[in-house]
């Protein structure tokens, strides 16, 4: 079932196009900066960085209509953006404050905007793709033609979560999509020492009667394209894809991580090919856009970005009466001993 | 009043929600075409078919975090556990995914779901089979935990509990499932939350829930041609805690015994105990008793079994130590 896709096809018009570039410039930003605010620990917990992999989220949700949904794990500060979330609340979040978009009470690892159908980063390794499933089984049950994204690392495949909902959704024929990230590396464990297989396609596909696919996520027209077949089948009622994305990410697993695990070597060749200087250098080519304007484009990014930390150290903290909201629907009635 | 089964009245229950809204179903291992392994879901996949009743593989964890993602999107999923026994495969679900999603969303999702099944030491099943999950499960905030001990209350709380807004906890004991009681027809509400003084009495009060309530009326009922006038109060919902139905009724027996078929360290009673004694330390004339099972895993063998439970005559002879009728 594994297939593996290597022509890029023009598949947006140029005003999709250059906005995914945008896109793409905005996550590397808005996490260089983050980074830069967690050292000064103006952020606190854990923080776990996209750098590399921006075209995995901006190729796939770039394909996703308003009233599809998508779901991450903790890594989930590109997925958030390249729905259209705001800086300002996603920023305002990783520094705590009330105005953040899960009223700072989620952190990094817990981006949520329901207004986008963005049902969240969870942080339980494999936890949240029964959540995807059972929100394609809800599309499904409701006779709507939505599809669920579902992005996961090759970590997580391990879990039992993952086979659980995978054969559920593959034999109830349900409107999701399984992307696992595949960086090569979870945590500090490589792939072939945690995997018996090393093409994940394997694992994903024939064993949950679902198609497979393995992509370049550097490439952000491939995933775009892989994932428009995987839609178009989803809302068609054929059923659940599984796509190998293959990708990298740059920085460690989260901020205090002295990446032991890889050489310097490795790294400097896998930036050769970061994902955002692919899409440029083709742009450019395509005649798409030209110097002046990508440099115009990186100094309103810069722009945004700084006017989004404003915003968020210029927030209030949540106050203390806080602690007890939004625990349930129903009226709170906290069980103190006292 | 239509005489019920206890396992006929949650079964009404949940077909009257399904008619009601279309975005109530069932799903777990079982429920549909076998019509449920203790028979509660009889007839509702024939009723509403296989959209709406759905058999899973044994999957635990995978079928609640269905529900849950289903539920965050706008259903309103009842999951059934076979027992409450297998919801520990599913429980990385429940408590990060149930419990914790509005509080870390900031409110924006919210997760509208029943998880239901049976549970208690039904005889012979030994240490797997046999777990009372309820002080575990009333820990988290979050989580609403109900637990019926009569038929009325069996329809009434689990129609309360689909038409939460919150996750909820629903335990049934196998053991009731046969127990026959008066139930009201139709839309009838138990709310969740209270407490039902089930016997008023003066000098002692009594504080049960689930298959307990049974044992502790009849040590109630035996006192009280010894002349002890016992109040039992059938607590329903365990989280959140009807306080204030208790400490009334304590702040007027002066005493209180609390029986439940749970280990004792860490328990229901515990949790319990530490508010009337925070609360009303003063209003008391002895110390709070607690009947409990033994402190052991479940045994395979029926007499070692039947020795750990809360029995009449244990709950009498705690009765009588708080009255210190036994000196």
């Amino acid at each position: 079932m594994s297939q593996v896709q290597t022509a890029p096809r023009t598949i947006v018009d140029r005003q999709t196009a250059v906005k995914w570039l945008r896109q793409m410039h905005l996550i590397r930003r808005f996490e260089e900066r983050a980074a830069f605010l967690y050292q000064s620990q103006k952020i606190g917990g854990f923080c776990h960085l996209y750098n590399g992999q921006e075209a995995c989220a901006v190729g796939s949700i770039g394909m996703l209509r308003e009233d599809d949904y998508l779901i991450t794990a903790y890594r989930d500060h590109g997925h958030a953006l390249a729905r259209g979330m705001d800086p300002k609340p996603a920023m305002a979040e990783l520094l705590g404050k009330s105005t953040g978009c899960s009223t700072g009470k989620g952190g990094s690892m817990h981006f949520f905007e329901a207004e986008k159908n963005f049902l969240g980063g969870h942080a339980i390794v494999g936890s949240h793709i029964p959540l995807a499933t059972g929100v394609a089984f809800a599309a499904k049950y409701k006779k709507t033609d939505s599809v669920c994204l579902c992005y996961f690392g090759d970590g997580a495949i391990n879990q039992g979560s993952f086979h659980e909902a995978l054969n559920m959704a593959g034999m109830w024929k349900l409107p999701a999509i399984y992307y696992v990230e595949n960086n090569l590396i979870a945590m500090g464990t490589q792939l072939e020492r945690s995997s018996a297989v090393l093409d994940l396609t394997v694992r994903g596909g024939d064993p949950f009667k679902m198609p497979a696919y393995r992509v370049d996520a550097n490439d952000v027209e491939q995933v775009a394209e892989i994932t428009q077949l995987a839609i178009a089948r989803a809302r068609a009622g054929e059923g659940p894809t599984f796509i190998e994305a293959i990708t990298y990410r740059f920085r460690g697993h989260s901020m205090s991580d002295p990446q032991k695990y890889r050489t310097k070597e490795d790294l400097e060749k896998a930036k050769q090919r970061d994902p955002i200087l692919l899409w440029e250098n083709r742009l450019l080519q395509r005649g798409w856009i030209d110097e002046s304007s990508l440099e115009q484009m990186r100094d309103e990014i810069k722009e945004e970005v700084e006017a989004a930390i404003e915003f968020a150290e210029n927030s209030p903290e949540p106050g203390p009466e806080d602690l007890y909201t939004n625990i349930t629907v129903a009226p709170y009635i906290p069980q103190e001993s006292d | 009043m239509p005489i019920l089964a206890y396992r006929d009245a949650l079964n009404q229950a949940m077909a009257e929600e399904m008619e009601r809204d279309d975005n109530v179903y069932l799903m777990g291992e079982e429920v549909a075409e076998y019509n449920g392994a203790y028979k509660v879901s009889q007839g509702l996949w024939e009723r509403f078919g296989s959209r709406r009743v759905i058999d899973t593989p044994i999957s635990e964890e995978g079928f609640a975090g269905i529900g849950i993602g289903s539920a965050m999107v706008g259903l309103r999923p009842i999951i059934e556990f076979m027992t409450f026994s297998f919801s520990l495969v599913a429980i990385d679900q429940i408590l990060n995914n149930a419990a914790n999603m509005r509080y870390m969303s900031g409110g924006q999702f919210s997760v509208p779901i029943v998880f239901r099944g049976s549970s208690g030491m039904a005889g012979c099943l030994a240490a797997t089979h046999s777990h009372r999950l309820e002080a575990i499960y009333s820990h988290f905030p979050g989580l609403t935990v109900v637990m019926p001990a009569t038929a009325a209350d069996a329809k009434g709380l689990l129609k309360s509990s689909i038409r939460s807004d919150d996750p909820v906890i629903f335990i049934e004991h196998e053991n009731l499932y046969g127990e026959k009681g008066e139930v009201p027809d139709g839309d009838v509400l138990t709310p969740i939350g209270k407490a039902n003084v089930v016997r008023e009495g003066s000098d002692v009060t009594l504080l049960t829930y689930s298959r307990s309530l049974i044992n502790t009326l009849a040590a109630a009922e035996q006192l009280a041609g010894e002349g002890v006038s016992a109040e039992v109060i059938d607590l329903r919902t365990l989280r959140p805690l009807d306080l204030d139905t208790i400490l009334t009724s304590v702040v007027k027996t002066h005493r209180c015994v609390i029986i439940e078929e749970n280990w004792p360290y860490c328990g229901i009673g515990a949790g319990v105990a530490d508010r009337i004694y925070q609360k009303v330390f003063d209003e008391l004339d002895a110390p709070i008793r607690r009947v409990t099972v033994k402190d052991a895993p479940i045994p395979y063998n029926r007499n070692l079994e039947a020795s750990m439970l809360p029995t009449v005559d244990r709950i009498v002879a705690k009765i009588n130590d708080v009255l210190y009728r036994n000196a």
